[in-house]
């Protein structure tokens, strides 16, 4: 197994081949932050908060720290200007479709994002993907997904699924980092299937 | 459509999960849209999680998911079309109709769609029903050429 040695923020750390650069942070305990990561689902790369400086042949660019792999002598910054200044644009981004998520607001507070800096536009999904990954990944259910694309592009809940799937499970609401997991859940049960909810036990 | 109509279908691909939007595209050419009977069949025979399907039928404009009247009327509002006086003629059809882009009437006639330039610029506006092109459209040559559909 190759042992890789790369610079995070003038830090020599050692990583092993496969490891994304936001795993090898953690490893020397340098704290990336992320949305849409989980460690138990495969990255995705969604919401892009994580992003870091590399500079590799006297180049630097901006890549997703949980999905871009470590590379031999690479030279990471995870705190420089430049990183500050694209997270706080990312979540003014995110904020406009989320005004009120705990996790954004956190997070705005420390890059001083301005949470109105662009016209709301309030889809309350932020399309990090928790919700659909989880349930597909991990409990194998496909009871979410995503629909459409581009600028009307949602997650939804399969009501022939979800109304035998979900009532025992609800485990997304939690990951979700917007509340509107459950809120889409609770539509869905309200419009296809509202006896659900007042029905005790299930009959499988 | 039946079911057995769709097993047909899955079969000659093998029931291939591979080949789903091949599968999906062959019942659209035969019933013109997918009803969501069809969808669930498909997910059941090839093991696709329905919401995976859900992703790729609305992913792709190519799938319709709501019925299509036998005739499929397409007008042109293309940048030339446009100067051209598609607006009116678009007006006018949606008038004859009584349908707006994207929906089919109740007795599923006619589906109305608006597109893009379909390259024949200097017949505008053009009208395409059925993949027929109909140059030089106007309010009341429209109102002639719709008569001929049943
Ligand atoms: S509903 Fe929540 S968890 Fe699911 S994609 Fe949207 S923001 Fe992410
Ligand atoms: S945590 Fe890396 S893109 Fe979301």
């Amino acid at each position: 197994m190759s042992e890789i040695l790369l610079q995070i923020d003038g830090k020599e750390v050692k990583a092993s081949e496969g490891m994304t650069i936001y795993e090898a942070a953690k490893s020397a305990g340098i704290f990336i932050p992320t949305l849409c990561h989980h460690e138990k689902l495969t990255p995705y790369g969604a919401c892009r908060v994580c992003t870091v400086e590399l500079e590799t042949a006297g180049r630097t660019r901006l890549v997703a720290a949980c999905v871009y792999p470590v590379e031999r002598n690479m030279v990471v910054r995870t705190r420089s200007v430049k990183v500050g200044k694209t997270r706080k644009v990312i979540l003014e981004e995110l904020l406009a479709h989320a005004p009120d998520s705990e996790d954004l607001r956190r997070l705005a507070r420390e890059y001083g994002a301005d949470a109105d800096r662009f016209e709301k536009e309030p889809a309350f999904c932020i399309l990090c993907g928790l919700c659909v990954r989880y349930c597909a990944e991990i409990k194998q259910k496909y009871a979410v997904g995503f629909s459409d694309r581009g600028p009307r592009r949602e997650i939804i809940f399969i009501p022939e699924v979800a109304s035998k799937a979900c009532w025992d499970c609800k485990e997304c609401f939690e990951l979700c980092p917007t509340s509107y997991a459950q809120a889409a859940y609770v539509l869905t049960e309200a419009l296809a299937f509202p006896d659900r909810a007042s029905a005790s036990a299930p009959e499988e | 459509m039946e079911n057995d109509q769709i097993d047909k279908i899955i079969e000659k691909h093998q029931s291939d999960a591979s080949s789903l939007i091949q599968i999906l595209l062959e019942i659209q050419r035969e019933n013109r849209w997918l009803p969501k009977d069809a969808i669930e069949r498909v997910g059941e025979r090839l093991e696709v999680p329905l919401s995976r399907i859900q992703h790729i039928v609305t992913f792709y404009k190519a799938f319709n998911l709501l019925p299509k009247g036998r005739h499929e009327i397409h007008i042109c509002t293309g940048t030339a079309c446009h100067v051209r006086g598609a607006p009116r003629l678009l007006d006018s059809v949606q008038d004859l109709t009584g349908i707006k882009p994207g929906e089919t009437d109740m007795d599923m006639k006619f589906s109305l769609e608006t597109v893009g330039c379909v390259g024949c610029c200097a017949l505008g506006p053009v009208m395409v029903i059925d993949g027929k092109y109909h140059g030089k459209m106007g309010p009341s040559k429209s109102e002639d050429v719709l008569k001929n559909y049943e």
